[in-house]
């Protein structure tokens, strides 16, 4: 028993090795003062100062166009390809390609692409940047769709093509139906980490605009003021919030199909 | 065979090649023009001049290679390497018995322990580096705990233990995530059959679930290693620049210095360590 125990220490060191950086942001974000390390008092005035600053919000709707751009690509060119591998083909060279963007290193990708886009002499902005995560997330949105493949029932698919029903009219009706919880599911893996993702917009969004992460990195260089924690604290709200009403969709998903 | 016969199986087949066509060819073709063909620009302009202003001049040579073998560039390699090893053996230290102890809890705690390590992962990663910044820094929190104690101030930033904490920080959930899934699907009965003959708690562990739990550490540490020594991103923010990572070599070879296939040599050198790793993985996984 009292072995057991011993272990719950390793376990806390590590949730409180995760969460206290998290905890420190979101309490220091509520500072009157000006120093992002000695707290003076309770205030919300950094919530203020950065619902006026027009270099955030910039960042915040540049964020969402990229984020949306790349969803709706990865959505329906990883739908497409993950029923394609999963039904139509056996070359395993197809499936290592369609997962290559989700193990290679960001890095890689993003010089790739910084080189691509100068020998076709594209001026970079926001729509490079979407091509880009389009790439990474429509591998991961591949993959999430080939597990929900997996799972389905193929004799469906064949009754619907027995009973007369043309390979257009199965797709739209039985395929993707049944397809649609993984489908959606994708679609949010793909636009969170769209969201988050900062190396390959780094290198590929040019010098006149800039998503949220890199509007976080270069206000960070010039110092650290409450400012970026209550943007942090706001940014920490809303990705844990998603994060768990995605949690709750799954298992209500899950237990609607054991019923 | 009547032709009646074999017309639909052929009729079958076209559609079957349409089929694979039309559902195939959008996202291949994607992936063909904005991932291969970019990473065949980068393995192609190794083997050429920089250009005076970046790009490229297409004058084959091969003084990129020659230039990796400097020992500036293989000492920045060298440190890369063990910084990732490093930031690995601590989160496999760290991840293990965690892993250990979801993989026991009853079924109602294993998913909330779970969420609660991958949720920091799902946040903004340059906040979550910021928060380490605050909490490193000279006059930051941890150094005012220890001044209240009498102790300090210690220079806890800008080198590389600091690079160490937030590589950590950051991967961590990918080796719990692999290790719990390993432990977890072991059979509780073997380690019944291990105590019942006699072994001690630990015997146990070292003869039983270890060796059994092999594949998901070596995948884990995979999932930690990649990122951490290909980043650029943490290495500049907690270490100030101060200790190198081949991330940020080719950072500045492609964004200040613009020498495009020097950078492209560096990040090719990155990809083939990777590799390497990738394929010893597989076979040791193959072995355990």
């Amino acid at each position: 028993m009292r072995r057991s125990k011993l272990l719950y220490v390793p376990f806390w060191v590590t949730i409180v090795f995760l969460y206290a950086p998290i905890a420190v942001v979101v309490a220091m974000s509520f500072n009157s003062g000006k120093s992002a390390y000695t707290y003076e008092g309770f205030s919300l005035k950094w919530y203020g100062v950065l619902a006026q600053d027009q270099r955030v919000i910039d960042g915040l709707v540049n964020t969402l166009i990229v984020a949306a751009g790349s969803t709706v690509i990865a959505t329906v060119l990883g739908t497409l390809l993950a029923v394609g591998l999963a039904r139509h083909t056996r070359s395993r060279a197809l499936d290592a390609i369609a997962l290559m963007p989700a193990v290679l290193p960001d890095l890689v990708l993003a010089i790739g692409l910084l080189l691509f886009y100068g020998l076709i002499q594209l001026t970079l902005g926001l729509y490079s940047v979407v091509l880009a995560h389009g790439v990474f997330a429509m591998a991961f949105v591949a993959a999430v769709v080939r597990t929900r493949l997996a799972n389905t029932d193929t004799s469906l698919e064949e009754a619907s093509r027995d009973l007369g029903a043309g390979p257009v009219t199965t797709f739209m009706k039985v395929t993707l139906p049944q397809l649609a919880p993984g489908i959606l599911a994708g679609a949010m893996l793909a636009f969170t980490l769209s969201l988050d993702e900062f190396v390959i917009a780094f290198f590929t969004i040019g010098n006149l605009q800039q998503t949220l992460p890199i509007v976080i990195y270069s206000m960070i260089r010039f110092g650290v003021t409450p400012e970026i924690n209550a943007l942090g604290a706001i940014l920490l709200l809303v990705s844990f919030t998603a994060v768990i009403a995605g949690q709750r969709m799954t298992k209500i998903g899950e237990a609607r199909a054991q019923d | 065979m009547s032709p009646a016969r074999t017309r639909p199986a052929t009729a079958l087949r076209v559609r079957r090649r349409l089929g694979a066509f039309v559902f195939l060819t959008p996202g291949l073709a994607y992936l063909v023009v904005l991932l291969l063909v970019p990473l065949a620009l980068v393995l192609s302009y190794v083997f050429f001049q920089r250009g005076r202003f970046g790009g490229v001049v297409y004058e084959y040579t091969t003084e990129n290679f020659s230039r990796l073998l400097d020992p500036l560039y293989l000492r920045v390699l060298g440190e890369s390497l063990q910084i990732a090893a490093l930031t690995t053996v601590i989160a496999l230290a760290l991840g293990y018995p965690t892993a250990y102890l979801i993989a026991r809890l009853p079924r109602k705690w294993k998913t909330v322990a779970l969420v609660a390590i991958v949720l920091p992962f799902w946040t903004n990663f340059i906040i979550r580096m910021y928060a380490w910044i605050i909490l490193l820094n000279g006059p930051g929190l941890i150094n005012s705990a220890l001044k209240s104690l009498g102790l300090g101030p210690f220079e806890l930033l800008y080198n590389q233990g600091a690079i160490v904490t937030g590589l950590v920080y950051s991967y961590l959930p990918l080796m719990v995530l692999p290790l719990y899934a390993a432990i977890e699907k072991l059979d509780p009965q073997l380690r019944e059959a291990s105590a019942n003959l006699g072994a001690s708690g630990f015997t146990t562990f070292r003869k039983v679930t270890l060796p059994l739990t092999v594949p998901g550490v070596l995948t884990g540490s995979l999932f930690v290693f990649v990122p951490s020594f290909g980043n650029f991103v943490i290495p500049e923010m907690l270490g100030g620049g101060k200790s190198v990572m081949v991330g940020n070599l080719i950072r500045t070879e492609f964004l200040k210095a613009r020498d495009w296939p020097f950078g492209s040599a560096l990040a090719l050198a990155l990809v083939a360590v990777l590799v390497v790793l990738l394929l010893a993985q597989a076979w040791a996984a193959r072995r355990a």
